[in-house]
């Protein structure tokens, strides 16, 4: 069982498999994706409060999700390269941080944009807002520890354990800026519940979220491709891939 | 044949991408002394922190008393002297604090045990002085008069003989072989030129029994 | 011995965790007694940090008043960041820290014990000076009280978590600044509550739902961080 383990945990195996996967993520993710937006950026009605500035959700809610769920799937990783040492999961880590960091940008540089028309202000320290920024935080920490530690096996597990310190703080941090947002303010701009959205919104909002996700697969796969190539350079398989590549 | 206290079978450490050994068997019984050689950079403080439980980053099997050594890593720590590059002497303790500290923990000593050990090693009159007044050939003979009181079988010392004079080399050569005459193991690393009776050597690097591909 | 071959006499003598773990604070404490101005430096730190505000900002009570609290608990907070890099360093340096994950004892333990000294060194002292630096910043007397009580219960939790970030930046380099920058976010719901509490006791409202909360705080940073700590201690020194 091992054996097995260790051949489906080995990145030779994944690459073959990330190679034959790879056209049809991108090629769904980005289909959804540009329908979902087109949709929601040209088509869907307009907000009877916000007017056409609420569009920026088409792009800074899937932003904002697949922020924090990459940060989950990284701690699942951790737990893997710390019990199984398998490579895979410290390649998928590796390959993530950075884009779960621009994730999150993304979803703190749209919410920005879309305080502007909406609150009047660039930046309002509202609790969503605050606990993306702490999370972009989070994911500094692991970028930079990882590349401050020169040897990739320490490098691995020591990143794991920051994200599994991280992932155990999360839900803290979260609960206690809310708290501590009603505390400091009323809370009279809560323009971001939308209890009843109608399908026109929501139905483009998903196929954003779904394409977005589906587009990060493909991302995920091509940086552990290249990372499992640059690791692995002096191995047969990928010298006689790269003669192959060649002709 | 006597059981080995240690045991490490198939023993491979990749560091930085090169193959410091691979293949690796080694196996300490009771009563011998066994010192690792090889060039810089062969791996020889590597392998005996890995032996140690000190470095993880390996593969293959390490047995302590027949048993895999994680499964009873308390027993086996408290059985064994591990004595690194840096001996663990704390610069602002004077040697009698260090050695009460180091003690402690396993196994406390009176006082005038631990005098008498200081003594041993040839620090009459500076146990209650900081250590960071002392000369580095002293500061080892801190960490060495724990040798004299120790009541672990095991003992693995990297680079061993560093800062002693003659004197000092003499006696711990002394020491290591009475050691393995009343049962016990000692692995160790050296740039000193060592030839007790009996002693094996463990060789690394190049010509050793593993390559790089 | 009964045959001609040796035969290894096992050790059998067992010293109790507690000991152990006592042992490792002794240690501690009196290598810090040793070197006094490694104690000292962080409450300096905290007071210059403290004065800075009302000389950078306003010195004006009623600013003051409102911004004492949150002031105070940042400053307690940096000096803690500040003296964390030396929670290990000296010991990784002379090789104790070895020494340490070989005793035949959890590690965890041992990681508890380095929090409670580390705590002992600069969390107390930091509670202790606090009201003198309360009173200077026009706090009241209530304020102050359940200030302390916040400090007191939240700076354990700073060592706890800082022993983490401690242990994974043992031996790198700029390991100080790296250290602040894994540590901070994780800092972030202490502060919180560390300030939200004292703000309720200003407005007259219970506190004591808040305390508890922190108490929680410490509870979950007592038992999970010295599992996170040790691990992180022995893949630093596997690496080093």
């Amino acid at each position: 069982m091992w054996t097995l383990f260790h051949k489906f945990g080995s990145p030779k195996w994944f690459f073959g498999i990330a190679g034959r996967l790879m056209p049809w993520l991108l090629a769904l993710g980005l289909g959804l994706l540009v329908a979902g937006l087109v949709w929601g950026l040209a088509f869907a009605p307009k907000d009877y409060l916000q007017g056409n500035s609420y569009r920026i959700i088409f792009i800074h809610v899937p932003s904002a999700f697949l922020a924090q769920s990459v940060y989950l799937m990284m701690a699942v990783a951790a737990v893997v390269t710390l019990v199984w040492r398998m490579k895979l999961a410290d390649l998928f880590v590796q390959a993530v941080a950075p884009v779960g960091a621009v994730l999150t940008f993304l979803a703190l540089f749209t919410g920005a944009v879309w305080g502007k028309p909406t609150w009047g202000t660039w930046w309002i320290w509202d609790a969503r807002l605050t606990s993306m920024l702490i999370l972009l935080f989070l994911y500094f920490g692991a970028i930079v520890l990882g590349s401050a530690i020169s040897d990739e096996k320490a490098s691995a597990r020591a990143v794991a354990v920051l994200i599994l310190v991280g992932v155990v703080n999360i839900p803290i941090i979260k609960y206690s800026v809310e708290w501590w947002n009603t505390l400091h303010q009323p809370a009279t701009f809560k323009l971001t519940e939308k209890p009843s959205m109608p399908p026109e919104m929501w139905v483009p909002l998903l196929l954003s979220v779904l394409g977005l996700y589906l587009w990060f697969g493909w991302l995920a796969c091509y940086r552990m491709q290249t990372e499992i190539l640059r690791r692995e350079r002096r191995t047969r398989w990928v010298r006689e891939l790269v003669r192959a590549e060649g002709h | 044949m006597t059981e080995p206290l240690l045991q490490a079978v198939d023993l491979q450490c990749e560091r930085d991408n090169r193959i410091l050994f691979q293949g690796l068997g080694v196996s300490i019984a009771p009563g011998s002394i066994t010192r690792v050689e090889g060039p810089n950079g062969a791996g020889k403080t590597t392998l005996l922190r890995i032996l140690a439980g000190l470095n993880d980053s390996y593969t293959g099997d390490i047995r302590w008393l027949g048993a895999p050594r994680h499964h009873q890593l308390e027993q086996f720590l408290r059985n064994l002297l591990y004595i690194g590059h840096r001996p663990g002497i704390k610069p602002l303790l004077t040697p009698l604090e260090n050695l009460r500290a180091l003690t402690a923990v396993r196994r406390p000593l009176a006082d005038a045990t631990l005098r008498q050990a200081l003594d041993g090693t040839g620090l009459h009159g500076y146990h209650d002085v900081p250590c960071r007044q002392l000369s580095a050939g002293q500061q080892r003979r801190v960490a060495l008069a724990r040798l004299l009181i120790s009541d672990e079988p095991l003992w693995i010392l990297d680079e061993a003989f560093t800062a002693l004079d003659s004197h000092g080399v003499e006696g711990l050569e002394q020491l290591l072989v009475q050691h393995a005459e009343q049962g016990g193991a000692v692995l160790v690393t050296t740039h000193h030129h060592l030839d007790l009776p009996g002693m094996i050597r463990l060789r690394l690097g190049r010509g050793g029994h593993n390559d790089d591909q | 011995m009964t045959s001609n071959a040796p035969r290894a006499v096992l050790a059998d003598h067992n010293v109790s965790v507690g000991r152990a773990m006592w042992a490792v604070v002794r240690r501690d404490l009196r290598s810090s007694f040793r070197q006094r101005q490694d104690l000292l430096n962080p409450l300096l730190f905290f007071f210059m940090v403290v004065t800075l505000f009302p000389l950078g900002v306003s010195p004006e009570v009623s600013f003051l008043q409102q911004a004492g609290t949150g002031i105070l608990w940042v400053a307690a907070l940096l000096s803690t960041l500040l003296s964390l890099d030396h929670l290990y360093r000296h010991d990784f340096d002379d090789g104790t820290l070895e020494q340490m994950v070989l005793q035949p004892h959890p590690l965890f333990l041992l990681v508890l014990a380095k929090s409670l000294a580390h705590w002992l060194l600069t969390g107390l002292p930091l509670v202790i000076l606090a009201p003198v630096l309360g009173i200077m910043l026009h706090l009241e007397g209530n304020s102050i009280a359940v200030l302390c009580l916040t400090l007191l219960i939240g700076t354990p939790v700073l060592s706890l978590i800082g022993a983490i970030g401690a242990a994974l930046t043992l031996g790198l380099r700029a390991g100080g600044v790296l250290l602040s920058l894994l540590i901070i976010p994780l800092y972030i719901p202490v502060l919180i509550f560390g300030t939200g509490t004292v703000a309720a006791a200003t407005e007259g409202a219970a506190v004591e739902g808040y305390l508890a909360l922190m108490a929680a705080f410490l509870v979950l940073a007592l038992t999970l961080a010295p599992f996170a700590g040790a691990a992180a201690l022995r893949i630093s020194l596997s690496n080093s």
